[in-house]
């Protein structure tokens, strides 16, 4: 059963806590029409991260879990081989993945842990108010860099898809937006190849969102859509990233 | 001394460490205390010193550790689930004995809790957190002008004694605005850093290290450990009172909650009770003796804090079972009224308990 | 005197900035002053309120509970604090967005319409300073001319090109109050 202008099932009927123009919203929606689609409702567990996706819990009608900052993919670890039939997956900004748990998701990932990642990259933190991510771009002014993210002293911003596909535990990893129709459709699919990807056994799956911050961008909810397909697009480029094949 | 000027806690803790000579400072964002990484991501270039953003509290509570042991001022600045991280760093540093200034802008837990102000992190900051039988030094502001001055007073400790110094502030303290005197570095005799391990140049080696496998050896250390902190004890006890002298009823609160319990002891004293306030400066080391003394004469005691009840375990060792101590405590995130605390005066008065 | 204000209205409206000036104009004037923010994570709207305290003494409690004015910008800031307000004390709210007065008999209220003198003046958001004159007017807890000092400082330089039109706000909020003052108390109680 497709309901295209309906609420998902998986989804509650709670108005969310996010910005205007805001793509953490359309993200969670994509997620729970999968989980309709798959039928995979009532054995699914969701991993809320720390972050402005903190309440994921509210909005998501599966059982869900509240982990600590950046130990998500643990904590996913943990559910899964206590529960291998169920369909797990961890929901997590850059900061909380890319950044205080990178050590979990790079272990999570090469050990092929059979869950699905749901990364959404705003290239900033969003909810404790601007401050620099790993994946803020050169030059992108937060509030703790504010003449600019300058990679002399703050380094490079973290291709997180990139860097996890060179893992042979790794499945499944795309990188898409929701910028556009056609974008959504495509990232529609990804987390469907994502979430397929689990249940059929194969290993690690992520998708990588490209996601707005109007709020903390400085931006119109616009102006936010047209910086992701201008700027963060290049620096991370939409794609599949194709599984580095096993040695040995 | 110079002019008066309106200031948030927090940026009052970030330049009171530039004033106090820090120079490196790593920290990671979390509410309530990001306006100390923000500002000090603005300064630190500014006086030519190093700002950075860590990837985790574990890390930059580590790049502490290491920026200690090569000799410089350092800080780092976080709240509850933060330090929590910081526990492991923390216990090394002591361990290896290396100076450095920590801040807590306490919110609300267990757990992720909550961003509201909190003091429940009492017993995480006194009686260890980490692992192994260390002391830091824990200092409890209650304004804006102290939480500049105990700032700078801390990177002076932490080098005279060689050990981590803590100052415990709250959510309340950290985001108030009030007007400042910018303190100034009093020139005190510090001991030169000849164990940093900055080059063995025209010197042996030096090694810093927590590590002794030998249980004698790690005993005698521990030892060692002990006498610095029976000397810390005899020497950095901090306190003040506020109409303490003919208070029948003490009131004993640290920080935000002190300022609370002074509002509350005003309004007592309107309605003829005699009731003051001990408010302990150091939280470690407690002021166990002057806070005995003081409440001689008083016929009670009670503590008033942000949490379930920590303090008053100190304040009940203080008063060692010679008078009724009372607990008046909101936590979560919850802070108690004025108007309260003095209904909980007025009850144990007329009870006479 | 302890003046303990609070400052309240939906984010956005500028109720922090209005506090900061009272707070940093009392602190010129040489009062013990002390200002606290609420709060929250980023992603929000909601509200947003300070709690002030000018006084001569010391400041203790720098959390207002028991306020002896109000400045309300919106309904739900005024329904949440109303009830705090003190017996004697005063309650200033934006009569363009509130549409009925609280309903205490036993404190001071002053309707000021301060989204419309605000849109009369051609910019909206200085409604917070038309509350503010109406405030500085009633209470006098400080001077104005201070706190049009203490605006030089608080703004940053850039925004420096707003302060005469702020002046022109807070002079027609001080004309709503002093039109207010002229009346009997007892006919205005409520008045819009
Ligand atoms: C141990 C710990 N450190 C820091 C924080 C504060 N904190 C909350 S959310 C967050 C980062 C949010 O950024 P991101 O993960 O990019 O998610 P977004 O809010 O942008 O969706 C941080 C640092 C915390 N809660 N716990
Ligand atoms: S702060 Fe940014 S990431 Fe968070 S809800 Fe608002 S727009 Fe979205």
């Amino acid at each position: 059963m497709k309901k295209v202008f309906g609420r998902p099932e998986a989804l509650t009927d709670v108005p969310t806590h996010y910005c205007p123009g805001c793509t953490h919203g359309i993200i969670h929606r994509l997620i729970a029409e999968v989980i309709d689609e798959l039928g995979v409702r009532e054995k699914t567990i969701g991993i809320s991260p720390v972050g402005c996706a903190v309440l994921a819990y509210d909005y998501f009608n599966c059982d869900f879990v509240e982990a600590s900052h950046g130990r998500a993919p643990a904590v996913a670890t943990g559910i899964k081989r206590t529960l291998p039939d169920s369909v797990v997956f961890s929901y997590q900004g850059d900061g909380d993945l890319a950044s205080i748990g990178a050590a979990e998701i790079v272990h999570a990932a090469t050990r092929g842990e059979k869950i699905t990642v749901i990364f959404v990259n705003n290239a900033i933190y969003g909810m404790t108010g601007g401050q620099m991510a790993p994946t803020t771009l050169p030059g992108q002014r937060t509030t703790t860099s504010p003449r600019g993210r300058d990679v002399e002293s703050a380094g490079y911003p973290i291709r997180v898809a990139e860097l996890l596909s060179s893992l042979s535990g790794v499945a499944y990893i795309s990188r898409v937006s929701a910028t556009s129709p056609a974008n959504v459709t495509k990232a529609k699919r990804a987390v469907r190849k994502a979430f397929e990807t689990q249940i059929q056994g194969k290993g690690f799956s992520l998708v990588e969102f490209l996601s707005t911050c109007p709020i903390n961008w400085g931006m119109s909810p616009l102006e936010a859509m047209k910086w992701i397909d201008e700027k963060m697009s290049v620096y991370y480029p939409l794609g599949d990233f194709t599984r580095v094949p096993e040695v040995g | 001394m110079g002019e008066k000027v309106l200031m948030k806690g927090n940026e009052a803790i970030a330049e009171a460490a530039i004033l106090a000579g820090c120079r490196h400072f790593f920290g990671y964002p979390i509410t309530p205390q990001n306006e100390i990484p923000e500002y000090m991501s603005r300064r630190m270039p500014e006086v030519g010193g190093v700002f950075l953003q860590a990837e985790s509290e574990v890390a930059g509570s580590n790049m502490v550790y290491g920026a200690a042991c090569a000799g410089a001022r350092v800080m780092t600045t976080s709240s509850s689930p933060g330090i929590s991280l910081m526990q492991e760093a923390v216990s090394y540093m002591a361990g290896a004995e290396l100076p450095c200034v920590l801040v807590n802008i306490v919110r609300g837990g267990p757990g992720l809790g909550g961003i509201q102000g909190s003091q429940a992190d009492y017993f995480q900051a006194t009686k260890g957190g980490g692992h192994g039988d260390y002391k830091l030094i824990v200092l409890a502001p209650a304004s804006v002008q102290e939480l500049m001055d105990l700032t700078i007073t801390a990177f002076d400790l932490a080098d005279m004694y060689r050990n981590p110094v803590m100052i415990m502030g709250d959510a309340i303290l950290g985001q108030m605005m009030e007007p400042v005197i910018p303190g100034r570095r009093e020139k005190a005799d510090l001991p030169p850093k000849t164990w940093a391990t900055v080059g063995a140049k025209m010197r042996p080696k030096n090694v810093i290290t927590s590590l002794s496998l030998d249980p004698a050896k790690l005993e005698q250390h521990n030892f060692n450990l002990g006498k610095k902190y029976r000397r810390i004890a005899d020497e950095q006890v901090r306190y003040k009172t506020y109409m303490a002298d003919d208070a029948e009823t003490l009131l004993v609160a640290y920080g935000t909650c002190a300022r609370i319990a002074q509002a509350a002891i005003d309004m007592a004293r309107e309605r003829g009770l005699r009731v003051g306030l001990f408010r302990p400066i150091s939280l470690w080391p407690f002021p166990y003796d002057a806070l005995q003394q003081t409440a001689e004469e008083s016929l009670r005691v009670l503590t008033v804090e942000m949490s379930l009840g920590q303090m008053v375990e100190d304040v009940r060792l203080a008063i060692l079972g010679t008078k009724p101590v009372h607990f008046h405590g909101r936590t979560g995130g919850m802070t108690p009224t004025p108007r309260e605390v003095l209904d909980e005066i007025e009850r144990i008065v007329e009870e006479g308990i | 005197m302890q003046e303990q204000v609070i400052f309240a209205g939906f984010g956005g409206q500028g109720v922090l900035l209005i506090g900061q000036l009272v707070t940093y104009a009392g602190m010129i004037e040489g009062a013990h002053v002390s200002w606290m923010p609420s709060y929250g994570p980023e992603m929000r709207g909601g509200t947003a309120n300070c709690h002030v305290v000018v006084s001569s003494k010391e400041v203790s409690s720098p959390l207002v509970t028991e306020p002896t004015s109000l400045i309300a910008l919106n309904k739900p800031s005024l329904d949440k604090f109303a009830p705090w307000v003190e017996r004697g004390g005063l309650i200033i709210y934006n009569s363009s967005l509130v549409e009925s007065p609280p309903e205490r008999t036993d404190v001071r209220v002053l309707a000021v319409p301060a989204n419309k003198v605000a849109n009369e003046l051609g910019d909206l958001r200085t409604a917070n300073m038309v509350a503010l004159g109406a405030y500085l007017a009633t209470t006098r807890v400080v001077g104005c001319d201070t706190v049009l000092d203490a605006m030089k400082r608080v703004l940053p330089e850039r925004r420096h090109n707003l302060i005469p039109l702020n002046r022109q706000a807070l002079a027609r909020g001080i004309e709503i109050a002093s039109v207010w003052h002229s009346r009997d108390p007892g006919e205005v109680s409520g008045a819009q």
